[in-house]
């Protein structure tokens, strides 16, 4: 029998009449249906909202939560419903299924999920600016001598998840423990991540009323939008662009993340072509953190034909495979779709697919199939400049274009990056990009962009989307 | 079983009905009762309804209507000629803009919300006190709603206080995505339902599954003394009859959702149970219409019990004849069951749903 995902309605499990299939993306077999939320309800149960629960345990306890939680997600058996469970292992297994994610990556995400709950004091730190957290508790305190209080603005963070990588949840997760309460929209085809995650939370002592789970149509989607005073949504950038001027609203849309490489540093570039094909196809090439352009000053022909041979040799592998990068795609439609656009953007004098000539004995196209799952083969064009239309396009699988551009150039051309990593030592190079408002994570030297630190806030700050100071004076 | 129908029932509802056909196409197609726009059809039809048409299975011989027609023809040309001399009321269709498709009538909606409400009486005893005012939340205007609820309303011994929502506007609206005043103009009707429950004694509601649920924000229903709430206008899932019956009106207030339009009248739902899943199924008031699942590629076959088909409206009274006109719907066809000795129409969405969802407005 199909595994039953219920919603959770502050914590409180509701089987809805209505429920949605998840299928196996290889065998088209059902394997789980999840209850779908009525947008009245969400809009319903939002006028009941509180932090009362989750206000009631202290900070600091909260961060106890949330080791323990990492342990709990990684390691032990969870509930799913009707007393069913599910061990680590089964949850890579019926993930991989169902999002066509290898083993290898979904324990890849696996551990940054884990390091999210346990790294959690110090993203905190970050977020908070090294903050002593009881000034959360109490309301106000001090931070660096100054008297500071905050307050929260919103009763709950609303969160629109995509589908695409279960990664994205360590984005909402330090929302618990800021003391505010979520209400999950999962992907419609990956409710196991954030349901692990909050079994893991509730599981190590946190309130059942800080999670409401919400699998739901756009209406429902809109809903939480609507009543959620804060939220967060994963979208592309007509998403990000709807959302622009909502200050409620963080929608985090493509990232257009690149490698840069400067002057100083181009005659070594034999040294980073491993660090430009990981940016490109960690975590098969599916985060907005993966990059998307490589902009060099010279030598564009001969690294674009390094990283290509090298990005060639990722293949389609077992789902099983430990060595397994790619993902399939649980839409196909969506994989055709992308692969046409890049053939169509090719048909535009000035770009050249430089991993084509590299692909392996018996694949030929771009698109391809394994054991039932469509793949999309890396790909890296060669751009003759940005204004190509493949030059700045990210799609949800290892997809790169490099581009020739003087160092001079690269920061007004480049446009938004969520992710730049930038090869240089050249100070005046670094003050430039430092002083540029495109770049939200500034990654210096030979890192890939996939590479994520703790403390350092990541797409947004979210204790500042959640929290406002107010001046706080005491009489003598 | 107090809701199974005997195969005696069944055939004497089909044979009431095979005479009810009759009685309608002698009506329609004889100089002396007919409308001008029937007897002009029938001298360039491929065959005579008069002695052809027999019985129901016999409006197969029909095409579908076009109710392009309600929109193109003058209203005069319905008007059967026993009526003539009698103004007729004009009754619109929803939510379009630019010329609407009317419907002309007399008495028709009464004798519906007659019947309807000695179904309210019998199935739902006590839940639709007689005595009590009536809410009507929703479209009124030229809509036949608006004349019908004040009927059952009076029938029943009350009175009906109405607050209009005009639905081409919000249609205009959503097409434009000028979502935010959809919402505001939504607000804007339901804080006006509220104001009247909190100041009216109110003890019954006819509105659409949105706006009650939208009420629900403003006023909790049960608390405001309603003890039956009359529900349609739009599609309603399972789960959302659900959510409405246990939830904004707390098992404390009959939920009862009907499926009608201007051109049929009002079929109304079996009673509810949590044991069905609150599947809504709905039986068309026959004999004055009937309603046929019918399958979408070949439209003269009506598809099996719990299949899938597109909904297939006949209209059969003296003041109206409307022959298969195929809804913009579709429904699963199933079986008869308690005073309903004829098919029904169950989970009814819109046609085509499983491939595009249609937005169908705040109201």
């Amino acid at each position: 029998m199909a595994i039953q995902i219920p919603i959770l309605r502050r914590g409180t499990p509701y089987d809805s009449i209505d429920k949605n299939p998840v299928k196996s993306v290889r065998t088209g077999e059902l394997v789980a249906e999840v209850s779908q939320a009525n947008a009245a309800m969400i809009r319903r149960d939002m006028r009941k909202t509180s932090r009362a629960e989750l206000r009631a345990v202290p900070t600091s306890r909260l961060l106890e939560i949330s080791a323990e939680a990492g342990k709990l997600f990684m390691n032990e058996t969870l509930p799913l419903a009707n007393g069913q469970t599910q061990t680590p292992q089964e949850y890579i297994d019926i993930l991989s299924e169902t999002s066509g994610l290898p083993h290898s990556l979904v324990r890849r995400n696996m551990g940054k999920i884990y390091q999210v709950f346990a790294e959690m004091p110090t993203i905190l730190k970050g977020l908070t600016r090294g903050m002593d957290l009881s000034v959360i508790d109490n309301g106000s305190g001090e931070q660096a001598g100054v008297p500071v209080s905050f307050f929260a603005v919103t009763d709950a963070l609303g969160v629109v998840l995509p589908s695409n990588s279960p990664g994205v949840n360590s984005l909402w997760m330090p929302a618990i423990a800021l003391q505010v309460p979520v209400v999950l929209k999962p992907g419609k085809d990956e409710p196991w991540s954030p349901w692990r995650i909050v079994q893991a939370f509730i599981a190590a002592g946190c309130p059942p009323e800080a999670f409401s789970f919400y699998p739901t149509d756009h209406e429902g989607s809109a809903a939480i939008m609507d009543v959620c005073s804060r939220a967060l949504i994963f979208g592309d950038q007509s998403t990000v662009e709807r959302y622009a001027s909502n200050p409620a609203v963080q929608a985090h849309g493509p990232g257009w993340s690149k490698v840069i490489i400067g002057e100083d540093c181009i005659e070594e570039w034999p040294e980073y072509v491993d660090i430009i094909a990981a940016s490109i196809a960690e975590n098969g090439g599916r985060s907005c953190i993966n990059a998307s352009a490589v902009v060099v000053p010279r030598y564009a022909d001969q690294i674009a034909d390094a990283v290509a041979k090298k990005l060639a040799e990722i293949t389609p592998r077992a789902a099983t495979d430990p060595d397994a990068i790619l993902s399939g795609f649980a839409n196909p439609a969506m994989a055709e779709r992308m692969n046409s656009a890049v053939s169509e953007g090719l048909k535009t004098p000035g770009a050249e697919e430089v991993t084509a000539k590299y692909r392996p004995a018996g694949i030929s196209d771009r698109l391809t199939h394994r054991d039932g799952s469509t793949y999309l083969l890396p790909t890296l064009v060669h751009c003759a400049n940005f204004d190509h239309p493949l030059a700045n396009r990210e799609f949800m699988f290892p997809y790169a274009s490099i581009v020739e551009v003087p160092q001079a150039e690269m920061a007004g051309k480049m446009g938004y990056s969520l992710v730049v990593t930038a090869i240089t030592r050249d100070e005046k190079f670094l003050r430039d990009l430092m002083a540029s408002s495109h770049v939200e994570r500034l990654n210096i030297g030979p890192l890939p962009t996939t590479r994520v630190q703790w403390d350092q806030p990541h797409e947004g700050n979210l204790f500042e989307f959640l929290y406002r100071r107010r001046s706080i004076q005491w009489a003598k | 079983m107090k809701n199974e129908v005997t195969e005696e029932a069944v055939s004497q509802a089909t044979t009431a009905l095979d005479a009810h056909v009759r009685e309608i196409i002698a009506w329609h197609f004889s100089p002396e009762t007919g409308s001008p726009f029937w007897l002009d059809w029938a001298k360039t039809a491929d065959f005579d309804p008069l002695t052809e048409v027999k019985s129901f299975a016999d409006i197969r011989k029909f095409p579908h209507f076009q109710d392009e027609w309600l929109r193109d023809e003058q209203n005069e040309r319905w008007i059967p000629k026993a009526y003539t001399g009698r103004p007729f009321i004009v009754f619109e269709t929803g939510g379009t803009t630019g010329m609407p498709k009317q419907r002309i009538g007399w008495e028709d909606h009464l004798r519906d919300y007659e019947e309807f409400s000695e179904y309210l009486d019998a199935e739902f005893p006590g839940s639709f006190p007689r005595g009590a005012n009536w809410l009507m939340l929703g479209p009124t205007g030229p809509r036949r709603l608006r004349l019908s609820i004040e009927h059952l309303a009076h029938v029943r011994g009350g009175s009906c206080y109405h607050v209009d929502l005009d639905p081409r506007w919000v249609k205009r609206l959503i097409a434009e995505k000028d979502f935010e005043t959809a919402k505001r103009y939504k607000k804007h009707v339901v804080e006006q339902g509220a104001t009247i429950l909190k100041n009216r004694k109110v003890g019954c509601i006819f509105t659409t599954p949105l706006l009650l649920e939208a009420l629900d924000e403003f006023v909790t229903v049960p608390d405001a003394g309603v003890k039956g709430v009359f529900c349609g206008g739009t599609q309603m899932t399972p789960q959302t009859v659900r959510f409405l019956s246990e939830e904004v009106l707390d098992n404390r207030a009959a939920f009862v959702p009907t499926y009608g339009n201007t051109l049929m009248g009002l079929a109304c739902s079996r009673p509810l149970t949590p044991e069905d899943k609150y599947s809504i199924t709905y039986h068309a008031p026959q004999p004055r219409a009937a309603l046929r699942v019918v399958n979408p590629n070949d439209t003269t076959e009506t598809v099996g019990y719990g299949e899938w088909g597109r909904v297939e409206l006949t209209t059969l009274t003296k003041e109206f004849f409307m022959p298969r006109f195929l809804e913009r719907d579709e429904a699963i066809r199933r079986e008869p069951f308690g005073r309903f000795a004829w098919d029904g129409v169950g989970e009814v969405r819109p046609f085509g749903a499983l491939e595009t969802k249609a937005i169908e407005g705040v109201y």
